[in-house]
């Protein structure tokens, strides 16, 4: 039986059309012409402007900032909760992980606005810090899945060896789980990391008047027009998420081989 | 046991407290806002009122959902008619290539999406390289515009969406026993015969993940039909940001998230009522799912 040709012939079709929008973007940061339509020649002068744009440099410092914060926070809570899940398995357990599971089928415009109103009926000015507590909402779900994931695998009968042997919680916390669940822990936080970096919708309904982030920025400097530097900011952007998706996938990788092992 | 119930809903209250404050309470305040009067400084206003129910009888609005729905679900078949084909083909390759290839899937989407959805507006646009290559082939006019209107929406949702539909189809394939097809071939079924009576019901639960996994999250757009979309082609999701941020009008915008959020619940329910039809026809869960080729001989 010859094979058919039609899924191959598909596939590469989806594969141009899913590289034809990256690789022009990156072929127009290099290019000195001022709109797209031709090629004037190799230049550097969109990233030379980006260099000179502090209000891009502002947001991408937020960015990173409300990022760092909530990652750590959505960290502690998702561990936290990923750990109650899998160790009580009560029925209160199977209502914390639906409340965990719900905000993964809600879009974005729907969490966004309804934490709009949380913050506006209490009154809280619009700023960083709302921002923070949405983001480490949001990735508070992820994180807690991840780790679920990993503790899968986690025997509990070490913990209760190391009891039985005298250990304190201390040691216990610092020679045994960390090291064993330290990698799960590092891949969570990179999703979460990866997650407020990416997320616009949210960010955008919660910002106040001049806490942008860099997206909030991309999305607000296209509306009006289409400045060329966002190119050459693009590419940047791109370069740092494939350094963080690579650490990631290195993180993961190593932990599944020593597993097996 | 009652100290092991304390340590518990100490470790527990973090999290789920948490979720509450941030998640449960906001979805419920969506509700009750669209039932409050609209404040002229921006707020709420006390009271209670159907207002803003009312006025969503509004022409322009039975016609936002009804854009919203339909591209949403152009969006879901062009993903799962590309998708499909795409799943079957790196399924069948050798192991070591296939995970090759699912990277190259994946690459282009660890991108922030404004900056995907920026490249294609570059691309569209009138002196951009795709209207400049339809001319020249003659497929399009020099006048035709390519941006801001429907099609350019659901160019750019089916692009931003279709890896999230391969990724749970391939799942799916890779698991499918390929000599069933064989099998179906050897006993007189056409080709096209076979893969729709054997492959594609022994795929049905990526299927129905793919389906929820496009279909939700085009329900709730917002940025693409605000940047490739025109005046005239907005979706739900751009009326309610309109409505919460420039309008600064809240009891609309939540009338609206409730709109949306009872739209989402029709695949929702959908979904539900599927698995629970698997599983009663073909006993138990897991065993439902083993059975799922034996299907199409019905």
């Amino acid at each position: 039986m010859r094979p058919s040709r039609v899924p191959m012939l598909t596939a590469v079709v989806v594969l141009i059309f899913f590289y034809l929008p990256i690789g022009m973007l990156f072929a127009q940061s290099f290019n000195a012409a001022k709109f797209g339509g031709q090629w004037d020649g190799f230049s550097l002068r969109w990233y030379e402007e980006l260099w000179a744009r502090d209000d891009i440099h502002a947001a991408a410092w937020n960015t990173i900032l409300i990022a760092l914060v909530s990652t750590v926070l959505s960290v502690v809570l998702g561990a936290l909760a990923a750990w109650c899940i899998h160790r009580f398995r009560s029925r209160a357990q199977r209502a914390h992980y639906g409340l965990i599971y719900a905000p993964l089928v809600v879009p974005d415009i729907l969490m966004g606005i309804s934490l709009l109103f949380l913050f506006v009926n209490v009154g809280v000015e619009l700023n960083l810090f709302t921002i923070i507590l949405s983001h480490t909402t949001f990735c508070l779900s992820y994180v807690t899945l991840v780790m679920l994931g990993r503790l899968q695998d986690f025997d509990e009968a070490i913990i209760e060896a190391a009891q039985d042997l005298g250990a304190g919680w201390g040691t216990i916390v610092g020679r045994i789980l960390l090291p064993l669940l330290g990698p799960g822990l590092a891949a969570g936080a990179l999703l979460a990391f990866t997650l407020s970096i990416d997320d616009f919708v949210i960010t955008f309904l919660v910002s106040g008047p001049g806490n942008t982030t860099l997206p909030v920025k991309i999305f607000s400097m296209m509306r009006r027009s289409s400045p060329q530097v966002i190119n050459a900011l693009s590419v940047i952007f791109m370069t740092v998420t494939f350094v963080m998706v690579i650490i990631s996938q290195r993180l993961t990788r190593t932990t599944t081989s020593t597993q097996t092992t | 046991m009652k100290r092991r119930w304390r340590i518990e809903a100490l470790l527990t209250a973090p999290s789920f407290g948490w979720l509450v404050v941030f998640f449960a309470v906001p979805s419920v305040l969506v509700v009750l806002l669209s039932f409050k009067p609209a404040d002229l400084t921006g707020s709420v206003g006390a009271g209670w009122t159907l207002d803003t129910w009312r006025s969503l009888a509004n022409p322009s609005y039975p016609s936002i959902v009804w854009r919203t729905v339909w591209l949403s679900v152009a969006t879901t078949v062009w993903c799962l008619g590309l998708g499909v084909p795409v799943a079957y083909w790196i399924a069948r390759l050798a192991p070591a290539w296939r995970s090759r290839v699912l990277i190259l899937i994946i690459l282009p989407f660890w991108t922030n999406f404004l900056i995907r959805i920026f490249a294609w507006r570059t691309l569209l646009h009138p002196d951009g390289y795709v209207k400049a290559v339809a001319v020249f082939f003659g497929w399009a006019e020099p006048n035709d515009q390519l941006l801001y209107n429907d099609w350019a929406i659901l160019l750019v949702l089916v692009y931003t969406y279709l890896p999230f539909a391969i990724l749970p189809l391939y799942a799916a394939a890779e698991k499918f026993d390929f000599t069933l097809m064989d099998a179906a071939r050897d006993l007189g079924a056409s080709r096209w015969r076979a893969f729709r009576g054997v492959f594609l019901p022994g795929i049905r639960t990526g299927l129905l993940t793919a389906f929820l996994i496009v279909f939700i999250p085009a329900l709730g757009s917002y940025a693409i039909p605000a940047i490739v979309g025109g005046p005239t082609s907005e979706m739900i999701g751009n009326k309610i940001a309109q409505r919460a941020t420039t309008d600064r009008n809240l009891p609309h915008a939540a009338a609206l998230g409730t709109v949306l959020t009872g739209v989402i619940f029709v695949p929702l329910l959908f979904a539900a009522w599927l698995r629970r039809r698997a599983r009663d026809e073909s006993g138990e869960g897991a065993a439902g799912l083993a059975a799922a080729p034996g299907g199409a001989h019905r």
